[in-house]
């Protein structure tokens, strides 16, 4: 018993961090029905802007987690303006090359400035509870703590503020919300802006549980949490975060009950099953193509 | 040319034939060198060449090489292979038919050193790479017999597994091992593989046997699942940026065992990427940098004295592999490609920097022993030989 537990908690901490980035490819998908390849790289700035903050500038926590949103909003909200944009009225192929192309500028700005893995000091007291055989690390708390509380601020923010209402509208419909007054340009920075500050948190948190990050960092977990959101129902916020947790207690609760090499072989087959029964994902829902 | 000339001229007296015989017989020995000198790891190509340029220096200061009457002095050609496979086997081509080297040391990542030692092969050429542990390197694609024309310096990967299997039961008393792997590479898999077999042969129990593959980074879940398991000792044969998550993650989960490695741990960067957590664990590698080995004390000085820093795993191996194929060239005894090679394949017994090795015909890796390393603040420090 104890060992499902533990083995829950740990599926905790790692879906969190799925569910994150998960929402911002759902964000952007919502509202312009593109998917954002290069969200798993500005994930990775996240990681690096903390890692600078941390060494240079010896930042505490709070502080470190504010730099690298920041710096990761302000740097998707500068790439939608100059690589997005231009692409809006153009076909979806050319907007995700784009994306994958922004991406690898990104992988390979990184590796100019230095190919070394780069560790980052713990800067969280490394503090562990033992309660009967399941230990819980001060670290673990603040990552699954602080994940819920930023996705409970999204929902409230998307389904309560005006901002909020605004991104819905544009996700309706396109050509109808400008004509209401709602200032689609705006909206769709302050999407970005959230959606690649999410990232960069959860740059941070993966930084802190697994403190050697790389350039080439961002592919693996951005190809996972691209999954998550796909499973949770590309577009659905709370799709997203459910599809985070999901992944992350499979991922988890495979290699703890079978042989660790299958993991992979029943993280997509199980994908493949669930896309068979539900394309649009637990949460999603079909949308009719208008012509 | 010159200088070997005017020797031989002064032990014979008679220049008419000194010239002659200058045409037909090589007056000095050349040796070639591909060395991965630029591409993905510049540091080990720098080392092989260091290490190089300083044994051939030794070699000519001490009056070259004694090959039946004659003395000869050694030149070296060393080509870079860029870090790339295709490089590698054009070097060594470029080496054998326009250098006309004797013999070819390097390269020395497996990945280069096969492409390379199949133009040697081919060539009838003697090629000894210094640090290529993965078996393949020296057996033959399609038969799976040995090289004939392969040789190396370093012991392979199943050897290093049966040493840190024996460590783990013999100094740890370890009864009860788990191992995490990297199942996506070779070299991981291969040294796991012969870790378990060693280990339950000599009446151990391998309790958790887990993989995970390159590029991961979260093993919390294989982690939980080996402390449930209750080992007395986890094996981790895997790269240095990862065994620090490893370890760390397994404190993180209030997993209390030794850890013990394997020769890729061996890297500066491991200390600087563990920070604490490894301190007081243990791994095999080629050689201990502070053992009291005579030969090895002596070639770490004029390292030192050289270049300003310490050599490393690839320094010495190439060093050693200078040092074989010296000893091959003066018991052949005669400056022809086949009879150094054959010479090198029966080498009783050479020194090395990095333990004594032993050559048998029939196998082209040196039966050598391995040293057994523990991780004392931000050092390496010798801990124990293992025989093979």
């Amino acid at each position: 018993m104890s060992y499902l537990l533990q083995q829950v908690l740990n599926a905790l901490q790692l879906g969190s961090i799925y569910a994150l980035i998960a929402l911002g490819y759902t964000m952007v998908y919502g509202i312009l029905t593109m998917i954002n390849f290069a969200h798993g790289d500005l994930f990775m700035v996240g990681a690096f802007l903390c890692f600078l903050s941390v060494l240079f500038l010896k930042l505490p926590f709070v502080a470190t987690l504010v730099v690298s949103m920041l710096g990761t909003a302000l740097l998707g909200v500068t790439i939608e303006r100059f690589a997005y944009k231009p692409l809006r009225g153009a076909p979806r192929v050319s907007a995700i090359i784009t994306a994958l192309g922004v991406g690898l500028f990104l992988e390979n700005f990184t590796l100019a400035l230095s190919p070394y893995p780069k560790h980052i000091p713990s800067f969280i007291p490394n503090t562990i509870w033992t309660l009967g055989e399941i230990s819980i690390s001060l670290l673990q708390v603040v990552v699954i703590a602080l994940s819920i509380v930023l996705m409970v601020i999204l929902d409230l923010i998307v389904r309560r503020t005006l901002l909020g209402m605004a991104m819905r509208a544009i996700s309706w419909d396109k050509t109808v919300a400008p004509l209401m007054g709602v200032p689609v340009d705006f909206v769709i920075s302050a999407t970005f802006a959230i959606g690649t500050s999410l990232g960069g948190v959860a740059g941070v948190l993966y930084g802190l549980c697994y403190p050697v990050i790389d350039p080439y960092m961002g592919i693996m977990v951005g190809w996972k949490a691209f999954i998550s959101a796909v499973v949770g129902g590309i577009g659905n916020i709370r799709g997203a975060m459910i599809g985070g947790y999901i992944l992350g207690a499979v991922e988890i609760l495979v290699v703890a009950f079978l042989p660790s090499t299958y993991r992979d072989l029943v993280v997509f087959a199980l994908l493949l099953v669930l896309l068979v029964f539900r394309p649009y994902g637990i949460l999603g829902k079909a949308t009719v193509q208008k012509v | 040319m010159k200088k070997g000339g005017l020797l031989f001229c002064g032990l014979l007296m008679t220049c008419l034939l000194v010239a002659g015989c200058g045409e037909k017989s090589p007056s000095t020995i050349r040796v070639g060198v591909i060395a991965e000198l630029t591409g993905d790891m510049p540091a080990v190509g720098e080392s092989c060449k260091k290490a190089a340029r300083l044994a051939v220096k030794q070699i000519n200061d001490a009056g070259g090489l004694q090959v039946g009457e004659k003395q000869y002095k050694v030149e070296l050609f060393i080509e870079d292979n860029a870090g790339k496979a295709d490089q590698s086997a054009s070097a060594a081509q470029k080496l054998i038919t326009q250098k006309k080297v004797l013999a070819i040391i390097g390269p020395n990542a497996t990945r280069y050193a096969i492409p390379a030692s199949e133009i040697a092969e081919t060539s009838k050429v003697l090629l000894i790479s210094p640090w290529s542990t993965n078996p393949r390197t020296t057996l033959d694609a399609k038969t799976g017999a040995p090289k004939k024309y392969v040789f190396r310096a370093c012991f392979i990967d199943p050897f290093q597994g049966r040493v840190v299997a024996r460590f783990a039961m013999d100094s740890l008393k370890a009864r009860r091992a788990a191992v995490l792997y990297d199942v996506a590479s070779d070299y991981n898999k291969g040294i796991a593989e012969v870790f378990k077999e060693t280990f339950e042969q000599n009446g151990g129990k391998v309790v958790a046997f887990e993989t995970y593959t390159t590029n991961d980074r979260d093993f919390s879940a294989q982690l939980t699942k080996m402390k449930k398991a209750d080992p007395d000792v986890v094996f981790l044969p895997n790269y240095y940026s990862e065994v620090p998550l490893q370890i760390q993650q397994a404190k993180r989960l209030a997993f209390k065992v030794p850890f013990v490695g394997s020769d890729s741990w061996g890297s500066q960067e491991l200390l600087k990427l563990c920070g604490k957590d490894c301190e007081g664990y243990y791994f095999s590698t080629h050689y201990a940098p502070d053992t009291a080995a005579p030969a090895a004390l002596k070639f770490i000085e004029a390292f030192k004295t050289s270049y300003g820093v310490m050599p490393d795993d690839v320094a010495a191996l190439t060093y050693d592999s200078f040092g074989l194929l010296k000893q091959a060239i003066v018991e052949g005894g005669k400056i022809d490609r086949q009879y150094v090679r054959d010479a090198l394949a029966k080498i009783k017994k050479y020194e090395g920097v990095t333990g004594d090795m032993q050559f048998v015909e029939g196998s082209s890796d040196p039966i050598k022993s391995a040293v057994i390393l523990k991780i004392e603040g931000d050092r390496f420090v010798f801990f124990a030989n293992a025989k093979p």
